[in-house]
């Protein structure tokens, strides 16, 4: 056994500048196939992060449609409900369209209360909420654009017209690193007061309530009697766990999804292509050598043994390098763009994964020279010159 | 006199597998190149042929798209009096007053939410817009609760069909025909009427105004006096420049997304060409050394060996474009970024794409094989005649 492996490992660095090539090709395509399984990992984050205790309601006909505020005490009144909360998307640019991130309004107390992994020191959350213009952001995009505590950030409002200057009190940190840190919200009342002014026929609405219960087994019971409220009225409610809410949004884009997981595994068939090939011209070059082998009583197993051992010993080390690499490279990915993936963190399963792929590329490519290995007279191997 | 071309294409054919397998990773990343940027094309093109030159779009200053703006009535009647807008039949301008919203509709295959626009239109919004061609049954009448359905909505929703009803707003909408608006963003829209719709919404407010110009040059002076008004806080746009704008968000992200993905990928593809070629040079060096002793130079062994690497990406090239040129005739339906609503587009092949594709299949040939064709022209001789 330990002969077989030494002469596995021999044979692997025989033709070292090819075994090189193969091994970076490999850990290229690796590194590819972890990073955009990342993106799809962090494509699905906001559904990993919620909560089962959390429902949202919003308008039946589409999110576009606001409730009136006065579902508020409605939906307080339903049994099972613990905390309510509400807020409006308020799609605020900062200086330019570029520099996303997703901003909202909000009930500035019940909110935080809702969403405790949304952390601020006990003094920030007060002057946050004493502050009626005060706002509050993600670690984040406080870093991405420089922000410190008491900076007046100005919003360009694209639903709400107007600047709107806001003074920054908190800066949020994640609970852990599954929290989106790019969030941005300020109060719902100062928005509502100031459209009173310019738009009264807008006021007095908002886009979503946030419903928070006592036990996740009261989810659904409650998410039925909040729209069975208002069914038959102006507005009628689509009540939904966070979770599937959020699904929502990733189905809405599953035609990237798919793209984006096709494309996934192309690269693994790449890599195949690349380790087959170096298998090929390896066995190739030493048809000779097996013919030897076989005259020496060696059977096809033992044969098979040292081209499928070649091909794992090559591909697991272009793999293993090629996961390694990962890490840094998500890092640098996530700070430079943190506005594009919120949430970036390889998943263990993505490992998992890599290396699957990486056995199965070293199975399939060690297939063809084997069999023909194996398959070759002990004559015509002998005869057989380059 | 330079080695003959059939001397690289030949020794290809000769390790037909190492060939193929070369080749086949090159295949795949000029396939994953070709078709991203197609989809990004599909996206822009789809878009850009939405608008007409000589249309312009109408919003609220600050809005970025139709459905986040609102102008109240009375804008919208200033609007209606705007020198520069072309007549239409019966002597009024040829403007449209329309409702822009989204409403939450099922997929046929999925089962999962999207959202779909709804455009409310006025009497002159299909004159606004020839494309639009009504396939199966008719146009709504106004002030009914009837609507009609893109070709791309009526393929992916199984609840929209030619007289059938949709509920939404507390109201029945009866389908009351499809349309075809071509390869342009319409086909992802239900069109009704404004007025019924806005009651039916309870929205006080138009999306936006749509006018044609009464000559297309004249945007300028109409764009200055509608962003000038203090009255209107509006802003004009050309309805083709609106359209881009509109996709622009998603097509550079699908762009950059492609060219980081095949910069990668390459990188494996050219480790395989180098590989190829490498044990190509090895494996024939008494034929080197034959070529050199009877009078080739050692640049010629240099650019046969250079030939046989472009050949390998030329292969590449056209074994990868052939299954993504097929990619065409697939519509891709997802979510815009920017809009926020569902939108069906083509992958779309243009010259550009697949001249850029066989460049770039040519480069990694290229980038494989120098060094090993260095190798080869390289040699000496007589070592190369020992060797064998």
């Amino acid at each position: 056994m330990i002969v077989v492996l030494k002469i596995i490992l021999r044979n692997a660095l025989r033709n070292k500048l090819r075994t090189l090539l193969t091994v970076l090709g490999a850990a290229t395509a690796i590194l590819a196939f972890c990073l955009l399984r990342t993106m799809v990992g962090a494509w699905h984050a906001g559904v990993a992060a919620s909560s089962a205790t959390r429902l949202v309601t919003r308008n039946a006909v589409s999110l576009v449609f606001p409730l009136p505020i006065a579902y508020l005490e409605k939906i307080r009144q339903i049994h099972g409900v613990a905390r309510v909360s509400y807020g409006n998307w308020f799609g605020g640019i900062y200086i330019d369209e570029k520099n996303f991130f997703p901003n909202f309004v909000v009930e500035a107390r019940s909110y935080l209360d809702l969403y405790p992994e949304f952390v601020l020191t006990p003094e920030e959350r007060e002057a946050f909420l004493r502050d009626r213009r005060g706002c509050v952001a993600g670690r984040k995009i406080a870093d991405l654009f420089g922000w410190k505590i008491g900076d007046i950030v100005t919003l360009k409002g694209t639903i709400y017209p107007g600047d709107w200057d806001l003074v920054l009190r908190g800066i949020y940190h994640g609970r852990d690193r599954t929290i989106d840190e790019t969030q941005f919200f300020f109060h719902w009342e100062y928005l509502d007061e100031a459209v009173r002014g310019m738009m009264p026929a807008r006021a007095g609405y908002v886009g979503f309530y946030l419903v928070g219960v006592a036990r996740p087994e009261l989810a659904s019971r409650v998410a039925a009697a909040v729209d069975e409220t208002f069914r038959n009225s102006l507005a009628e409610t689509l009540t939904e766990t966070e979770k599937s809410f959020q699904q929502g949004f990733v189905a809405m884009s599953s035609a990237l999804l798919l793209v984006i997981q096709t494309v996934s595994i192309l690269v693994v068939v790449i890599i195949l292509a690349v380790v087959a090939n170096t298998m090929v011209m390896t066995t190739r070059e030493r048809m000779g050598e097996y013919a030897v082998f076989k005259c020496l009583g060696f059977g096809g197993g033992t044969i098979t043994a040292f081209i499928l051992g070649e091909s794992l010993v090559i591909t697991l080390a272009g793999s293993v390098l090629g996961i390694l690499l990962t890490f840094p490279a998500v890092d640098m990915i996530r700070t430079n763009l943190p506005n594009f993936f919120p949430v970036f963190n390889v998943g263990k399963d993505t490992v998992a994964q890599a290396l699957g792929a990486a056995l199965l590329v070293a199975l399939c490519a060690a297939a063809i020279p084997s069999r023909r290995a194996v398959r070759v007279r002990i004559a015509e191997g002998l005869a057989r010159v380059g | 006199m330079a080695i003959p071309f059939s001397y690289s294409y030949r020794n290809l054919w000769n390790r037909r597998l190492t060939t193929a397998l070369t080749v086949a990773g090159m295949a795949l990343v000029v396939f994953v190149f070709a078709a991203i940027l197609m989809l990004a094309e599909g996206l822009q093109k789809t878009l850009a042929s939405t608008g007409s030159w000589d249309n312009v779009v109408v919003i609220r200053k600050g809005s970025t798209s139709e459905v986040m703006s609102g102008i109240e009535r009375e804008k919208a009647a200033l609007l209606e009096t705007l020198p520069g807008i072309a007549p239409a039949p019966g002597g009024r301008n040829l403007l449209a007053r329309e409702l822009v919203v989204l409403i939450c509709l099922r997929k046929e295959e999925t089962g999962s939410p999207s959202n779909v626009t709804i455009r409310g239109g006025g009497a002159l919004s299909l004159d606004l817009r020839p494309q639009v061609k009504i396939v199966e049954g008719r146009p709504p009448r106004p002030g009914t609760y009837e609507i009609m359905a893109g070709s791309g909505v009526a393929r992916q929703f199984p609840t929209v069909r030619l007289n059938r009803t949709l509920r939404f707003a507390q109201r029945e909408w009866r389908v009351v025909g499809i349309f075809d608006a071509g390869g342009t963003g319409f086909s992802s829209e239900i069109w009704g009427d404004a007025d019924t719709l806005m009651q039916a919404f309870r929205r006080p407010v138009y999306s936006s105004v749509i006018f044609r110009l009464r000559s297309p040059g004249d945007f300028e002076p109409v764009r200055a006096r509608i962003d000038g008004d203090p009255r209107l806080s509006l802003e004009a746009k050309r309805e083709v420049r609106y359209y881009e704008e509109q996709s622009e968000i998603m097509a550079k992200f699908l762009r950059i997304l492609g060219y980081s993905l095949t910069v990668i990928f390459s990188i494996g593809a050219v480790m395989g060409a180098m590989i190829t070629m490498y044990s190509a040079v090895a494996n024939r060096t008494s034929e080197i050394g034959t070529l050199r002793a009877l009078g080739f130079r050692r640049r010629e062994v240099l650019a046969a060996f250079l030939l046989e690497a472009l050949f390998l990406g030329l292969f590449g090239a056209l074994a990868g474009l052939v299954p993504a040129s097929f990619m065409q005739f697939l519509t891709v339906s997802t979510m815009n970024f920017q809009s926020f609503s569902e939108l069906s587009f083509r992958f779309t092949l243009t010259p550009a794409i697949a001249l850029g594709s066989v460049g770039f299949a040519l480069l990694m040939g290229l980038v494989g094989g120098v060094f090993p064709a260095a190798r080869a022209s390289r040699m000496e001789i007589t070592r190369a005649l020992r060797e064998a």
